[in-house]
């Protein structure tokens, strides 16, 4: 690649606002540092990811704020500085793409060098085409390539312009898991030389898992977590950001009693009169909570099981069952409260799970997560 | 065949002049945020509804020699502007306007606006994003403009007959020859004229339709119904 490039963590503290001024509807109120290597965005759709990377591209302007690049300032609210989106040496992934169909891959890949030198520009082209293996479809048109290959040549458009940040929006969310997988490694050696940040926003949370490294997980235009995946996705305290993450039973509840020492307290679920034993929180006894448990740590038994470690052994019966895919959703009645349950199609077979055939349910205390709304 | 010529003459410096003013009118149609656009639009449509002799009177008297175009004229070169070929140009451009101009909004609006926030984003100015996205994606569009501009200006009668009166071979354009022919019950003249240009006009639709229907998109979206 044409130089290594450094560039400083992508600062911005932004405020967007829509509406009148008696009446402002806050679309965005966010404070972010994203350093260099990949960021995940993650949030529910409308939460506000996509007016963030336009702020930060300049193709939005913020109410207030300060957005910068290092010591790069781009956007400055109160210093009248908002470069356009020509000088931010911002490049923008859009998730349809716009690579532009009248021209040949090697034309969309040039466009953004129009300044560089005659020879250096073939040059670069020629290297960043390498780069994301797509030398051989430089004079195809788009209209022309698969979707994995436009794919590939959104980004080298895009990275050959050598840019301080990356923005991508939700680039890979229309190609299978395989192909996923192969350009970001692409993307990630590339990022290994030219240490820039990079913002991925996405709502899948395989897409999370699979590049894992630092996520911004935001909500109504509010950051309402950042750090390791495991910690902001795994922990979630919202509810929104719960069912966004997959976690498909919400429970409401009501503290019964808390035993400090073994840092756990029982619940009872809502309408029903089932207790089970969750991670202590903040919360006395009466106390209204929700907790949120993955469908795939619900684990099934068929005989009422012992020896385990598992605290909460539920007895119910299967009210229904769901094919999705390659999973089985099970949804399970324990004495009115229904829990959801993901198996594979070789232990509902060995199993010989149907419904009204009566099971035990089995939840670790630290798979119950509490949520506010 | 005079008047024919005259026509051809008076379309091609009409095309030609619409295609240098729409084209940036019509960007600034198809992409401005401005509030007070709707008001600009209603300008510009104005020739489709208006009676031919409304605007072809209103310009008359601004043309005249105490008209402010007239006067402006008259100082600028020495001689008036009505009844002159001059004052036809001037008088057809603004008629044919909307002829012009939306089938290039339409063409403009039509192309995916991701496109050109891609094309800031990669540093170009919106002078090459013109140049080198929009202008070649609207291509059907300019091609319909010039030819809708080129046909209604050969076509046109009523503005021409209050503007430029009848000169012939200044003013006298293929429709009022004809209308001349019918006033004198010179049918066979008048009709070998209204063939030529029924004909022309047909082709010439037959060919915007085509073009629309190849590109699969109306670039005609806009068209209101007359």
């Amino acid at each position: 690649m044409a130089g290594e490039v450094e560039s400083g963590a992508l600062t911005a503290l932004i405020r967007v606002q829509r509406g009148g001024a008696s009446q402002p509807v806050f679309v965005l109120d966010i404070s972010v540092a994203v350093p260099s290597g990949i960021t995940i965005l993650f949030g529910p759709s409308g939460s506000g990811k996509s007016t963030l990377l336009d702020c930060v591209a300049g193709l939005l302007r913020p109410t207030v704020g300060r957005i910068a690049v290092g010591d790069r300032v781009l956007f400055d609210s109160s210093g009248g500085v908002n470069l356009p989106p020509q000088q931010r040496r911002v490049a923008y992934v859009f998730q349809s793409l716009a690579l532009f169909p009248r021209m040949s891959v090697e034309e969309n890949v040039a466009y953004g060098l129009a300044d560089t030198p005659e020879a250096r520009r073939g040059e670069r082209v020629d290297l960043i085409l390498a780069a994301f293996r797509v030398a051989h479809l430089r004079s195809r048109k788009p209209g022309e390539i698969s979707g994995g290959e436009q794919q590939r040549v959104a980004l080298a458009r895009s990275l050959v312009t050598l840019p301080q940040v990356l923005l991508l929006d939700e680039p890979l969310s229309r190609l299978d898991a395989e192909l996923k997988a192969s350009i970001v490694e692409d993307l990630r050696a590339w990022n290994q030389t030219q240490r820039i940040p990079i913002l991925y926003v996405t709502h899948s949370r395989d897409e999370v898992d699979a590049l894992a490294q630092r996520v911004i997980a935001i909500e109504h235009g509010r950051v309402i977590g950042q750090g390791h995946p495991r910690e902001v996705l795994d922990a979630p305290r919202r509810t929104r950001l719960a069912l966004a993450a997959g976690f498909e039973n919400l429970l409401d509840a009501t503290v019964v009693s808390l035993r400090e020492a073994d840092g756990v307290m029982s619940a009872r679920l809502a309408e029903t009169a089932v207790e089970i034993e969750v991670p202590l929180s903040y919360a006395t006894p009466g106390d209204r909570v929700r907790i949120a448990v993955r469908a795939g740590d619900i684990m099934l038994a068929t005989q009422h099981p012992s020896g385990l470690s598992a605290r909460n052994v539920l007895e119910g019966q299967i009210e229904s069952m769901e094919h999705r895919g390659t999973l089985i959703a099970v949804h399970v009645n324990c004495r009115s409260a229904v829990l959801m349950s993901h198996v594979t199609p070789g232990a509902l077979r060995s199993l010989e799970l149907s419904t009204g055939k009566t099971v035990w349910v089995v939840l670790k205390t630290h798979s119950c997560h509490l949520v506010s709304d | 065949m005079e008047a024919l010529f005259l026509s051809v003459r008076l379309a091609l410096c009409v095309s030609a002049i619409l295609f240098a003013i729409g084209m940036p009118l019509a960007y600034w149609l198809a992409y401005s945020r401005w509030r007070g656009k709707f008001l600009v639009e209603s300008v510009v449509a104005l020739p489709l509804v208006l009676p031919p002799t409304v605007l072809g009177f209103y310009l008359l008297v601004a043309m005249g020699p105490r008209g402010p175009l007239g006067k402006l004229w008259q100082a600028l070169f020495g001689h008036g502007l009505a009844f002159t070929f001059t004052g036809l140009i001037v008088a057809s451009v603004l008629y044919s306007l909307p002829f012009a101009v939306q089938p290039l909004v339409a063409s403009f609006e039509g192309v995916d606006r991701k496109l050109l926030d891609a094309s800031a984003v990669l540093g170009a100015s919106a002078l090459r994003t013109f140049r080198r996205v929009v202008f070649p994606m609207s291509i059907p569009g300019v091609l319909t403009a010039l030819v809708l501009s080129f046909a209604h200006t050969l076509g046109e009668f009523g503005v021409v007959l209050m503007v430029g009166g009848n000169l012939p071979g200044i003013t006298r354009t293929v429709s009022i020859d004809i209308y001349d022919h019918v006033q004198s019950l010179e049918y066979a003249d008048a009709n070998r004229m209204a063939v030529i240009l029924l004909v022309f006009s047909f082709a010439v639709l037959s060919v915007v339709y085509g073009v629309n229907r190849r590109v699969g998109r109306r670039v005609w979206a806009t068209w209101p119904a007359r």
